[in-house]
This record gives structure tokens, C-alpha cells and sequence, in this order.
């Protein structure tokens, strides 16, 4: 860890400079440079890299580097160390596993929500229409495995709704349930509204109101040992923007509340 | 009979092999320390453990079972016959060594998934689904493990003697006769280290497992899945799942190798 972190700042160092040299220095003081490393729940994909894009478009020093993956293993692989300049967390305990550990430069702020929907191959071949199918045992279903944030919001609105789920398969994360849709090998899966977004005319959705009860908030905070701090928080501003709001509207997420 | 010197080990290999051995033995060691062993009792006698040691040992073992119906034959083939395109049929057959189990995972779906060339004749024709089976882990398994049989198989077909099935042959034996009783006795012990390594491999497998069977409890949670789960949420449980892994493992490869390979070293 502590070579890797070594190399990210002697790259930070070589990229300062030879920015410096190249433009002069009023350039390099002015927007964030550098290499910045996101690490952001797998659900972000498609809408964390388009705004990255842009902030790489805005800033030609800048180089921006996703990890995305199950927030629970992102929370691990920080408090492991890993050299990350931001996190963005599917769920709030998955932050708290990082705050816990003291690793956060300032209090993690809600950026936006997440409601859960039901996907269905195109055409619909099980018929499903609400969340009372997840408990008919002709179906092929997939949930997400409980301790998953996915997996947490399927249990909350399963309880809510006295529905028994009889699933088979529980999923590692809910790209991985979205995954098996699209390849048509489940009848319906429970997904997130932006996962349905992002899949396209293979997968579509079906919104339930029992969503409403397992709201899923998502928070970002600049780590404490950011190699890039400046960057990090021009990428949260980014985010926390009425352009990074519209994107992630864009993307079948919601306004926080 | 002993040279001077001999069994000693030239430093410019005994530095390069003390690194290897450190970095293969290290992460096993940090198990070790890091185990939760005051709860340990509890952790194991855990809802699931049990059954998904089950589970894998007893979908492995059938995995196992089928390379080596289907595989040994197929390393025969490999070594023995003069069949055309043998160099591209055994480049074809170990491609599972190198594809990423995830990928093989998603190429059963298209093969033996509802929608599958394979699966959808099988489910209209029989009303069998493969995919979140029991039977779909030991496909998954089969499908990446195999390939360690095959090579084993043929490497030890390669090295055997081809004069002793040439006598098989002069003295009247065809030549399915010649493989059931000279050919197969011969490279045995290649079978059971080939064996092993296939077993090994289907016992960690991944990948292949949770895309193509899912993950349920009791029918196709695995010890690997069960061990990646337990990670996203109680790490010490995680550290108690891999060390039941690496126990079992252990006990077997020690017990195998004493029984069947102890040949390999004089």
C-alpha cells in the first residue's frame, strides 16, 4: 500500500512539474491537476465516468481514475490502505465503515437516492407486474445476498410488504442480478431504478410503491489521506452541482431529500 | 554413491526459492494470526457453514468424477491418437485454463441457460433448466477444472513407455484392451495427481460458479461464495470460512499424496 501511495504522488509530483513547465505555473493554481482517484459504488458507473469526462475535459492536467465495485468492499479496501482521494457509498453503513476508522476529511454529505424496481427481460416472459411475484416459486428470481446494500433495501421492502421472497439465486451485487436479465436466465430481478436506466432496450423496469420504504442514500466524502485533496473536492462540487444533479437525474437516480 | 557437496542448494537458487516459499506461506501465516480463535467454535457451528462445506466438497468430488469419465478419454486422444487438428483440438480444450472463470461462467448461460443453444432444446424437450442447480456448480466446476486433468493425463501418456502397449498389440490385444489394462495401470499416477489438481481447482472455484449456478444457500452456495459474502459484511467470519477451506484442502492433498503420489519423490 504505502508503495502504491509512494508512486501515486511521485506520479502527482511528475505531473505538477512538467504542468508547471509546460504552461507556466498560473495553469497548475488554477484547477485541480494531477491524478485523482475515485472510488465509487458500481452503481455510479456510467455517471460517475461521464463527469469525469467533463472535469478531465475542464482541466487538461487532470487525470481521473474510478475503482468502482460493491461499496462494501470499497469500505474494506480503504480501511486496508488503499491510496483512494474520494469515496462514494451505495449506502450509509458502508461510509460508516470508513468514518469509523477515522479516514475522513470532512462530515460525508448525501449526494443523491437510490429506490429499488423490479427488472424484467424485454417482453416480460414471467409476467411479472409487482413485488408479490418475488414470492411464486415458478419463477426464476434474483435478489441481491443480504449483506449487500441492495440485499439490505430487498429485505426492508420484503418485510414492509409481508412478502416471503422464494429467490434463486442471491446476488454478490446487483449488477451481477441485472447481469442474469439481461442474458434472460431470470424472470425478474431487484434492482435499482438507475441499474434498469443503464441496461438499455434489453431490461425493463417495473416501479413498486413498497420501494418507498427502503430509500437508499448515497453519500460522498474526500478521504483524509487523499493524495489530491484539490481535485477530490472539485470532483465533489462537481457532484453536488445542478450539472452533476441533472446527470444523475439523467441516470434514474433521485434528488436527495 | 554421494557427491561432495550434493543436496546442497547454490545460493542463487536457494534466495529466489526461500522469497517463493515466504510469499506462498505469508498470506496462509496472516490467516492464521488474524483468525478469530475465542469465537471460533461459535463462528464455525454458524447457520450455512456447514452446509455449504458440504456443498463443496460433495460438488467438487462429482466434478472431479466427471473429468475423469470424460477427461482421461479425451487425453488419450490427446496423446495417443493421429487424429488431424490435435495440435488445435488441445489448444481448444484447455482455453478454461485461461479464461476468466467469470467469462466461462456467462459462456454455459449461452450455452446451457434458458435462453441457451443447448438449454432451451433441453427445456422444451425434457423440462430441465441447468442454470441455479446444484447440477449447474458441478458444470461450472467441471468445466474450469477439467482442463488440469486433461494436461496432467496426457503429460503422463507422454512420458509413459509406448514399447509396453506395442507388446500389448503383438500379442493380440486391441487396442481398447491394450488402454484398460497396460495403458491405464501405467500412467495411474498421473490420473491421481491429475485427479487432485482437478479436485483443488473445482474446491476454490469461483468465478464460473456464482455467474452460471447464483448463490442460494443450501443448493448452490459454495465455501468460495459463502467466503466472499461473509467478506462484504463480517470479515472475521470470512478469516473462519477460508481457514475450514484451507484445513480441508490440506488434510486431503497430505493424505493423497501419501497414499497415491508418494511415487513422484524416491
Amino acid at each position: 500500500m504505502r508503495v502504491a501511495r509512494l508512486l501515486t504522488g511521485a506520479v502527482l509530483a511528475v505531473a505538477l512539474t512538467s504542468c508547471g513547465a509546460a504552461d507556466g505555473s498560473e495553469d497548475a493554481a488554477e484547477g485541480p491537476s494531477g491524478t485523482l482517484t475515485v472510488f465509487a459504488a458500481a452503481s455510479l458507473t456510467d455517471v460517475f465516468t461521464e463527469l469525469g469526462d467533463r472535469l478531465e475535459q475542464d482541466n487538461p492536467g487532470l487525470d481521473i481514475r474510478f475503482n468502482f465495485a460493491g461499496s462494501s468492499a470499497l469500505a474494506t479496501q480503504i480501511v486496508q490502505g488503499a491510496p483512494a482521494d474520494l469515496f462514494a457509498s451505495a449506502n450509509p453503513q458502508q461510509m460508516a465503515v470508513v468514518t469509523d476508522a477515522g479516514l475522513e476529511a470532512g462530515e460525508p454529505v448525501v449526494f443523491t437516492e437510490n429506490v429499488l424496481e423490479i427488472a424484467v427481460p424485454a417482453g416480460n416472459p414471467g409476467g411479472v407486474t409487482g413485488l408479490a411475484d418475488f414470492a411464486d416459486p415458478d419463477l426464476v428470481l434474483s435478489v441481491c445476498a443480504a449483506a449487500v446494500p441492495c440485499g439490505a433495501a430487498a429485505a426492508e421492502v420484503f418485510e414492509a410488504a409481508g412478502i416471503t421472497p422464494v429467490p434463486d439465486t442471491e446476488e454478490e451485487d446487483v449488477r451481477a442480478g441485472l447481469t442474469k436479465v439481461q442474458l434472460g436466465e431470470v424472470d425478474a430481478a431487484l434492482v435499482y431504478a438507475s441499474d434498469v436506466r443503464s441496461a438499455g432496450p434489453d431490461v425493463e423496469g417495473i416501479p413498486f410503491p413498497e420501494a418507498e420504504q427502503a430509500i437508499n442514500e448515497y453519500p460522498l466524502c474526500v478521504l483524509e489521506d487523499a493524495p489530491n485533496p484539490a481535485a477530490a473536492q472539485a470532483f465533489a462540487d462537481l457532484v453536488l452541482s445542478d450539472e452533476g444533479r441533472a446527470a444523475l437525474a439523467d441516470a434514474g437516480f433521485r434528488p436527495s431529500s | 554413491m554421494s557427491r561432495p557437496g550434493a543436496g546442497r542448494v547454490p545460493l542463487p537458487l536457494a534466495v529466489p526459492a526461500a522469497l517463493a516459499v515466504a510469499f506462498l506461506v505469508l498470506p496462509l501465516v496472516g490467516l492464521l494470526v488474524r483468525a478469530p480463535w475465542s469465537s471460533l467454535g461459535e463462528q464455525l457451528t454458524a447457520p450455512g457453514v456447514g452446509q455449504a462445506l458440504r456443498l463443496s466438497l460433495l460438488s467438487a468430488t462429482a466434478a472431479t468424477a466427471v473429468s475423469l469419465v470424460l477427461g482421461v478419454p479425451l487425453a488419450w486422444v490427446l496423446a495417443r491418437s493421429r487424429i488431424r487438428g490435435r495440435t488445435v483440438l488441445r489448444a481448444l480444450v484447455t482455453v478454461p485454463l485461461v479464461l476468466p472463470p467469470v467469462v466461462g461462467g456467462v459462456a454455459l448461460f449461452l450455452v446451457l441457460g434458458r435462453q441457451g443453444i443447448v438449454g432451451s432444446w433441453l427445456e422444451d424437450a425434457f423440462g430441465i433448466t441447468v442454470p441455479f442447480t446444484t447440477a449447474a456448480v458441478v458444470v461450472a466446476q467441471t468445466f474450469v477444472a477439467m482442463p488440469f486433468l486433461v494436461v496432467s493425463v496426457e503429460g503422463a501418456l507422454r512420458a509413459a513407455d509406448a514399447r509396453f502397449e506395442d507388446v500389448a498389440a503383438t500379442l493380440g490385444a486391441d487396442r481398447w484392451t491394450t488402454f484398460r489394462r497396460v495403458t491405464l495401470p501405467l500412467v495411474a499416477p498421473g490420473v491421481a495427481a491429475g485427479a487432485v489438481l482437478c479436485w483443488a481447482r473445482a474446491l476454490g472455484e469461483f468465478g464460473a460458479t456464482i455467474t452460471f449456478a447464483g448463490n442460494f444457500p443450501g443448493t448452490t452456495q459454495t465455501m468460495p461464495t459463502a467466503v466472499y459474502l461473509a467478506l462484504q459484511s463480517e470479515p472475521e467470519a470470512a478469516v473462519v470460512l477460508s481457514l475450514v477451506l484451507l484445513a480441508v484442502s490440506l488434510a486431503t492433498l497430505l493424505l493423497l499424496r501419501d497414499r497415491w503420489l508418494g511415487r513422484a519423490t524416491p
